[in-house]
């Protein structure tokens, strides 16, 4: 560490040389003593001090005073830490990034990285060229800096890895040219080729960022459970990562439906939880994400794997009249009713629905080419589940040989036991044996066997159970069967032969068999042929995005990707053919991420700690502390500290109290306090966004509206409140001004729910974006993102440009545009009904009921209505007297909007005024 | 014309400073409310007494006729004594006096002030005659008030640091009222009294004392300075010093004492943050007429 340390005035240094004697200067002068005024001095004349210890100044003291001097020459010498190596410019410059989702997280800061190193070769008439690795390879043409660094800021990460770095190494520019590799720290196909073909071109500089990369895997359906696999490629400490679960409420909004937390002991590399959850609930699920990752790799879409089963039930034999509780079917619909989707009908039919599971309930009979479908259908992956019954234990079914749709071989006739006619008790279950699917499950004691099938004693018998009585006599047996699986219980599906239909650990058998049958990814070849169509998409930070306008993709090449991972042209995202849904991952389960291994020739830096740190500041810092800390010995030694304490802390309250903002009274007040005041009268309120200044202009922005309602209308608002939409209720205000800061901070679930209620029943939020720039000319702005990104948790609803005929543009003033420190004319509120037509005569179309939840803008109005306490603008808006025009539009603008929340569409109902007229005269 | 302005600050001062100060020391001899006072004794006077019987020896001219008409025997007709004092007041002006503890409590002079008018105006009421020294000899009415309040209020910027007393306006057999803190010289204070005891003289000493004086609360490395600034003591630890300060202070209580009893005067010690009521009631009784 301390080799990396540099003077830039390394002589000053010297002067520490002149310490010792300043040690003795300081020694031979004593503190200063304090001057009182005291009347009975007279008194006093003639009194000797016992003794003269304050004479010297005590040894710390001297210590603190030459440290404080020391820090301050070693301060003013420039001492920087770790100092960046000037790199020598000269010939062109290629900047690669890795450009997959794993660098989504720190892309900006990537990106600044990149754009200092454009800068800096405009400033040297460099030719620069940035490629992206996950682009399709091809020659990179080197451009002016300038052009470039045009290019870069419309980079974004792509969804998907790089793949093809081999490819890319081909494809390089011929002559020498410096390279700066922005890499993501994981290990890709063909890096060592392309790192060796770019030193080769000339000096080769990799960045790799320290930063934790998570990568969420499917989730799986294992043992009943929803499994989570988070990896940790590049290890780390000990951590806790929260995963939610999202997916549509009954209503169909989007909303976390469940939250777990992964830990990482320290070192691992990967951290699996599962999830017991209703199947309602379960069933919902398409969307895991790593809570506050923002990267394609930190999501996994959930797909029809986690959904419920189709189950065909077929029964033999006609079903009986009137005997519903001996039906053979009865309980297995009771069972699996409630979590998955029952098929009925003929076997040749239900297996074009492609159930799932097909169970067949004392069938013994089959014609061949059902039996032929019905084994074709097991083996491509379905589960056959069938149940002994009388017809079964007649009939010669797999009685001398094995029938390929049955586990065992059964023996002839069957036995019974406990009855009237034979020997021995009613047997209970032996407890499940290793490897099988109940295992875990509880056997309640009155699950008794009376009568079963056997089966013959095979080589594989014991292998086949997964379930035996306690006499050792197999009752559920198995067999796999290509994809599939055929099972067989050996008594029936009704309580004639058993009691276990009747108990809980049917249903939970059912419910093990029934999910273990999961829904294996399709081979590349089965969708050979097929188009899939992208129903959603994600981007590269994990932003699920309409996948509308992408062209259908190939299925065979779906199918590679849902074991390879997403490539170029097939991005993560759901994709859909027919009733069937696919969900392709950017981590996908054969994904496995390992960290980047360079060779030892080549060194590395990383983003931050390359950061050169000028430790000039802190060590004159020091100083200073120091210094101050000596003017409190030096008070306290000559007995003056404890009358200054008082008024020193008086000082220290007076200078740190305008450092705590306005949010942090607002905490300290309680929430009834909150809500009186809220309550006394109109209060007009900002959302604190924890940006001081801001949060000062957005209540000098409301003073200002809130004076002008008083003066002009007969809105009298109180003074506007800050509110945090973490805590505090927002029931108590009509309407909330939300300026929107890059990178702000999401709101919490539970604070998206309460603003949801808030839209819903009636409020409103006025969106400001600040920039002036929401036009739709195509470039978007930091402040846009945010706002997308907050908007996307919110219940809000189609939205439109301002037609000319909106409530707003009438509901107090009559205007036309909405300015406030920008004029940008785009102003988003809730789209008018398609059918709203003009009636005869009217100017105006009859709106909807209700008020707009939403004003989306970017006119930056609290900068306008902005006034101090006397009523003073407090920014300038425009220029001279246009300006104030301006100014005094978007208080009407205001005063409008603020008449529209509080009077709804009262204007617009002047429209039905001459009709009710005419009805009246009547 | 450069002087105009302090002086017109001076007189701006005093007229504000004036009537604060006589309503503080009409409201305290107030509180005494013991009004027009005899001295329950014939005498010479102006009220009357009682009528007695001629004795031998009575001047004819004592006699009262209309009341000896009704009976058989001359009857004297007598007036309650009405002998009225002079009360000479002597209040240290010095700068010492100007020494506050805290704020919250008065300066010595100050209260040194309200003692003396308030004091001077229950004398007056009581008949008596009073005066400041400097200001000639004592005067009956209360006019007087205002001549001490003026005396009392004047600038003490250029005043000594400590202050010695005269007492050359008393009147022979009269009072007086020494008012100060006895923190100077005591040889000059000892002369001033000896001398006025010689004409007869006899009073009362106040010694105003702010509490900080008796209590000596400071610590560290300390330069005491006098008010005017012209004395100074510098000490490494004014702490260790308290014990001798505290001792050389009763030293000159018991002095003072011990002058007063020598001359037959009475002494009291009045703090400024006491009320100063108890030191008037004090005050006025020492200065009752001796039984």
């Amino acid at each position: 560490m301390l080799a990396a340390l540099t003077f830039a005035q390394p002589l000053l240094l010297l002067a520490l040389l002149a310490l010792p004697i300043l040690w003795l200067i300081l020694r031979a002068v004593p503190p200063a003593a304090k001057r009182l005024r005291f009347a009975a001095v007279m008194l006093l004349l003639g009194l000797k001090d016992d003794t003269r210890q304050a004479d010297r100044t005590p040894w710390w003291l001297l210590a603190l005073r030459i440290a404080a001097i020391a820090a301050a020459i070693t301060g003013f010498a420039g001492p920087v830490l770790n100092p960046s190596p000037v790199t020598p410019g000269s010939g062109p410059l290629l900047i690669v990034f890795d450009g997959g989702w794993a660098e989504a997280a720190d892309w900006p800061k990537r990106r600044d990285k990149a754009a200092e190193t454009l800068a800096e070769a405009g400033r040297a008439a460099r030719p620069v060229a940035v490629i992206l690795l996950t682009d399709t390879p091809e020659t990179p043409v080197f451009q002016t800096a300038d052009a470039a660094l045009a290019r870069l800021t419309a980079l974004a990460p792509a969804p998907w890895l790089p793949v093809r770095m081999a490819d890319w190494a081909q494809s390089l520019p011929t002559g020498g040219f410096a390279t700066l590799w922005l890499s993501d720290g994981l290990s890709h196909p063909g890096r060592d080729a392309l790192q060796a073909a770019l030193a080769a071109k000339g000096d080769l500089r990799v960045y790799q960022s320290p930063r934790a990369l998570l990568a969420l895997s499917p989730a799986k359906v294992q043992d009943g459970a929803v499994a989570v696999t988070l990896q940790r490629p590049l290890g780390g400490p000990q951590a806790q990562v929260q995963v939610l679960g999202r997916g549509p409420d009954p209503a169909g909004i989007d909303r976390e439906l469940a939250r777990f937390t992964l830990s990482f002991a320290a070192g691992d590399t990967t951290a699996t939880a599962s999830l017991s959850l209703p199947p309602e609930l379960r069933n919902r699920l398409n969307r895991f994400e790593v809570l506050g990752a923002r990267s394609a790799g930190a999501v996994s879409l959930a797909d029809d794997s986690l959904k419920r089963r189709k189950v065909a039930i077929l029964a033999g034999g006609a079903a009986k009249e009137g005997l519903t509780l001996l039906d053979q079917t009865h309980y297995l619909r009771q069972a699996l009713a409630p979590s998955t989707e029952i098929i009925d009908g003929a076997l040749g039919d239900v297996l074009k629905a492609s159930p799932d599971v097909v169970i067949l309930a004392d069938v013994a009979r089959l014609t061949q080419t059902e039996s032929d479908a019905l084994a074709d259908w097991v083996d491509k992956g379905g589960l056959l589940l069938r149940f002994a019954g009388p017809r079964l234990a007649a009939s010669d079914l797999s009685r001398t040989e094995e029938d390929p749709l049955m586990p065992v071989r059964l023996r002839e006739g069957g036995r019974e036991i406990g009855g009237a006619m034979s020997w021995g008790d009613p047997r209970p279950l032996a407890p499940f044996p290793e490897g099988s699917p109940f295992r875990g499950l509880e056997i309640p004691a009155e699950v008794t066997v009376t009568e079963q099938v056997l089966a013959q004693p095979d080589p594989n018998l014991s292998a086949r159970t997964i379930a035996a009585l306690a006499d050792g006599t197999p009752l559920v047996t198995r067999k796999i069967m290509g994809d599939g699986q055929i099972v067989l219980v050996h008594v029936t599906a009704n309580a004639e032969w058993s009691s276990l239909p009747l108990s809980g650990l049917f249903v939970q058998m059912l419910e093990r068999l029934a999910i273990s049958a999961g829904f294996e990814p399709p081979k590349p070849e089965t969708l050979k042929g097929q188009t899939w169509g992208a129903a959603r998409v994600l981007d590269g930070y994990g932003t699920s995005l309409t996948g509308e306008d992408m062209a259908g993709v190939d299925g065979q090449a779906l199918g590679t990707a849902l074991t390879a991972g997403p490539v170029a042209g097939l991005p993560p995202g759901v994709y859909t053919e027919g009733a069937r849904s696919l969900a392709l991952n950017a981590v996908t389960e054969a994904t496995t991420l390992a960290p980047a291994r360079w060779p030892s020739s080549q060194p590395i830096e990383g983003i931050e700690v390359s950061a050169s740190r000028a430790l000039k500041g802190p060590l004159l810092t020091a100083a200073l502390i120091l210094t101050l800390i000596d003017i409190l010995a030096a008070l306290w030694l000559s007995g003056r500290l404890p009358g200054l304490a008082r008024r020193g802390a008086a000082v220290l309250l007076v200078a740190l109290l305008p450092l705590s903002p306005p949010a942090a009274q607002a905490q300290t007040t309680s929430a009834d306090d909150i809500a009186i005041a809220a309550t006394e009268g109109v209060v007009l309120a900002y959302v604190i966004t924890g940006d001081a200044a801001l949060d000062d202009l957005s209540f000098a922005g409301l003073r200002g509206l809130s004076d002008r309602l008083s003066e002009r209308t007969s809105i009298e608002p109180l003074a506007p409140m800050g509110v945090d939409i973490e805590t505090d209720e927002l029931a108590f205000f009509p309407f909330l001004y939300w300026p929107v800061t890059p990178g702000q901070a999401l709101p919490s679930p539970r604070a998206y729910d309460r603003l949801n209620a808030y839209l819903r029943t009636g409020g409103m939020i006025l969106f400001d974006t600040r920039d002036g720039d929401l036009s739709g000319s195509g470039a978007s702005t930091a402040e846009g993102d945010s706002l997308r990104a907050i908007a996307q948790g919110l219940d809000i609803p189609a939205l439109d440009v301002i037609p000319a005929d909106h409530i707003l543009t009438r509901s107090f003033y009559l205007i036309q545009n909405f300015p406030g420190r920008f004029d940008s004319p785009v102003l988003w509120v809730e789209a008018s009904p398609l059918m709203a037509e003009a009636a005869e005569g009217m100017p105006f179309r009859p709106q909807n009921d209700g008020v707009t939840p939403v004003v989306i803008g970017g006119n930056d109005w609290a900068s306008a209505w902005a006034t101090d306490q006397d009523g003073a603008a407090l920014y300038p808006i425009g220029r001279g007297e246009g300006g104030e025009r301006q100014r005094e539009t978007a208080y009407r603008f205001g005063i409008n909007l603020i008449m529209h929340v509080l009077t709804g569409n009262y204007k617009s109902d002047q429209v039905h005024v001459p009709a009710l007229l005419e009805r009246l005269g009547e | 014309m450069i002087q105009t302005p302090a002086l017109r600050a001076e007189a701006d001062a005093l007229g504000q400073s004036l009537p604060a100060l006589l309503a503080q020391a009409e409201r305290l001899s107030s509180a005494l409310s013991l009004g027009q006072h005899g001295r329950k004794r014939a005498g010479p006077g102006a009220d009357f007494w009682q009528y007695r019987p001629a004795m031998p020896g009575d001047t004819a001219r004592n006699i009262d006729w209309r009341r000896s008409a009704k009976s058989d025997a001359p009857y004297i007709r007598e007036r309650e004594w009405q002998a009225s004092q002079g009360v000479t007041f002597w209040v240290d002006q010095a700068q010492s006096m100007q020494f506050q503890g805290a704020k919250t409590r008065p300066t010595k002079a100050d209260r040194a002030a309200v003692l003396a008018l308030s004091l001077a105006i229950s004398l007056l009421k009581g008949g008596e005659r009073v005066g400041i020294e400097g200001q000639g000899r004592p005067r009956a009415g209360l006019a007087q008030i205002t001549t001490m309040a003026q005396a009392l209020t004047l600038s003490t910027s250029l005043a000594a640091e400590f202050g010695a007393p005269s007492l050359h306006d008393t009147i022979p057999h009269g009072r007086a009222v020494v008012i100060s803190d006895f923190l100077g010289d005591l040889g000059a204070l000892q002369s001033a009294l000896a001398s006025a005891a010689d004409r007869g003289v006899r009073g009362l000493m106040v010694q105003i004392l702010d509490p900080v004086e008796e209590v000596f609360p400071f610590d560290g490395r300390t330069i005491f300075q006098s008010i005017g600034g012209s004395i100074a003591f510098e000490t490494q630890e004014a702490g260790d010093l308290r014990a001798r300060y505290l001792d050389r202070l009763a030293d000159r209580k018991d002095e003072l004492a011990r002058m007063a009893r020598a001359l037959g005067w009475h002494l009291t010690c009045h703090h400024t943050d006491a009320a100063p009521l108890s030191t008037l009631l004090w005050a006025h009784q020492a200065l009752g007429p001796q039984r």
